[in-house]
């Protein structure tokens, strides 16, 4: 077996990950901070005013990353529920689980910052665009798989359950994606391109990359805390957990 | 398909023995839309502005409230757990299921929208688009709420968790039904949203049988 499968199939284990995700999360968060930091800093003070927004145009910095963490979290959670459906891999699942609340609090990020930009741009806090419901529904549905997760009692079988919730709901994340394309609305189109140029000027963009990795950044910090804490309550009773955290120790 | 119809019409059987509940849906998708006039005022011109829309609601929150018992009843008496044991196939078996819980929700639904839209004043030539609209959104919403009621099978009283999980996944279904009437009263083509709807009735009729097996097995199992 090469090394990298030999690493996954690894730190796959409960006790290996508890030690994999003790050791990294909180560098994850620090290297995070950090970043946000400089992109705060230059998104705020050093990136020139919208010549026609003027200053208000910088809370594109918050919104952006968060509206693209949102889509990538619901992702990953997919991905990681059908994983685990499809090889009963206990670790994936927990991470989808964990990363349920992280996604919506992305979400909400996302719309609570553009109600505030819209109120003075386009002069209303709300809209029924479909980019901005497609956005409320995907918050729905974090919270659907959220809710559908504490509802069943046996562990396993609640997070299989709503990770098949999961799997169903990601056929949201396009339609959130191409909203601005399908449908002519008032949220404005595409502006960053990965592949081709992008509209926004250079001078413009950096603090914007920056503040995607430390979101990026951040929720690989905050989802191997979670993962470990349910990792934790649920192997609480192996004898791993408890000589690493029982009484004796 | 032999299995198939010997399960239809087990299933016919149990819902024609039960065919009193089949008022229940319809009672609470005239009651819903007895409200309207009396919070919103009486004026027929502004009832008729939002009477498509009302009636929409109205029928998806009825469906919502019987989406419970698709599988309920056969889970409680142990038959489901049998039909999941046996040879026949279990996206067959849900078939069956869906058909019969739209015959006996959706359908007397379905009967009594044309006095919904008298009582709200519905313009008349809109009638036909909202029947049309609402007869494959009814289809529609039975299916994706199939999946759904599986996925929650195994929560004790699980009525608003139910609902919460099937709410998002119906509203394409309400934004392109609602839409299609919406367009017509402003003489717009209107057309666009019933196609829509028909290409989504024609992915669910395959793939939400399946879905909903996988998860009835998830939530058994």
């Amino acid at each position: 077996m090469n090394k990298i499968l030999l690493w996954f199939n690894q730190t796959g284990s409960p006790e290996r990950f508890d030690s994999f995700a003790a050791r990294w999360s909180s560098p994850a968060f620090v290297v995070a901070s950090a970043f946000m930091l400089i992109g705060l800093y230059g998104a705020l003070l050093v990136v020139p005013a919208d010549y026609k927004q003027g200053e208000s145009f910088r809370i594109l910095y918050i919104h952006v990353p968060a509206a693209w963490m949102s889509l990538m979290i619901f992702v990953i959670m997919a991905i990681q529920s059908a994983i685990a459906l499809i090889w009963r891999i206990k670790l994936c699942e927990l991470i989808a689980m964990a990363s349920a609340p992280i996604g919506a609090v992305f979400t909400a990020i996302t719309l609570i910052t553009g109600a505030v930009w819209g109120k003075p741009t386009w002069g209303t806090w709300w809209t029924w665009d479909p980019r901005l419901t497609s956005e409320l529904v995907l918050l729905f549905l974090y919270l659907a798989v959220i809710g559908l997760y504490n509802a069943i009692e046996d562990r396993r079988a609640a997070g299989r359950a709503a990770g098949f919730l999961c799997l169903v709901g990601v056929v949201n994340v396009p339609i959130v994606h191409f909203a601005v394309t399908w449908w002519n609305t008032l949220h404005q189109g595409e502006t960053i391109r990965l592949i081709g140029p992008s509209k926004m000027d250079g001078s413009m963009l950096w603090p914007l990359l920056v503040m995607v990795i430390a979101t990026k950044l951040w929720y690989i910090g905050s989802v191997l805390a979670r993962t470990r804490a349910l990792n934790l309550e649920q192997e609480s009773g192996k004898h791993w957990a408890q000589q690493r955290y029982g009484e004796q120790a | 398909m032999r299995e198939f119809g010997t399960l239809l019409r087990r299933d016919m059987a149990i819902m024609w023995r039960r065919r009193g509940q089949a008022v229940q849906p319809m009672l609470f998708a005239l009651m819903v839309c007895v409200l309207f006039p009396l919070s919103q005022g009486s004026e027929p011109s502004s009832l008729a502005a939002s009477a498509g829309a009302v009636i929409w609601v109205a029928h998806l929150l009825a469906s919502l409230l019987v989406l419970d018992d698709l599988y309920r009843s056969d889970f409680e008496d142990g038959s489901l757990e049998q039909l999941l044991l046996s040879p026949i196939p279990l996206p067959l078996v849900i078939a069956s299921k869906i058909t019969v819980h739209w015959f006996s929700t959706a359908l007397p639904m379905l009967l009594i929208t044309p006095l919904l839209s008298a009582l709200l004043f519905l313009p008349g030539g809109l009638l036909p688009v909202l029947m049309l609209g609402l007869w494959l959104g009814s289809l529609l919403m039975c299916l994706i709420g199939a999946v759904m009621a599986a996925l929650t099978l195994g929560v004790p009283r699980s009525g608003l968790l139910l609902a919460l999980l099937a709410l998002p996944m119906y509203v394409p279904v309400l934004v392109f039904g609602a839409g299609s009437v919406w367009a017509a009263a402003q003489g717009l083509p209107w057309l666009g949203g019933i196609w829509l709807l028909c290409a989504g009735l024609v992915l669910l009729l395959v793939v939400a049988p399946l879905a909903a097996a996988s998860a009835l097995r998830l939530a058994l199992s």
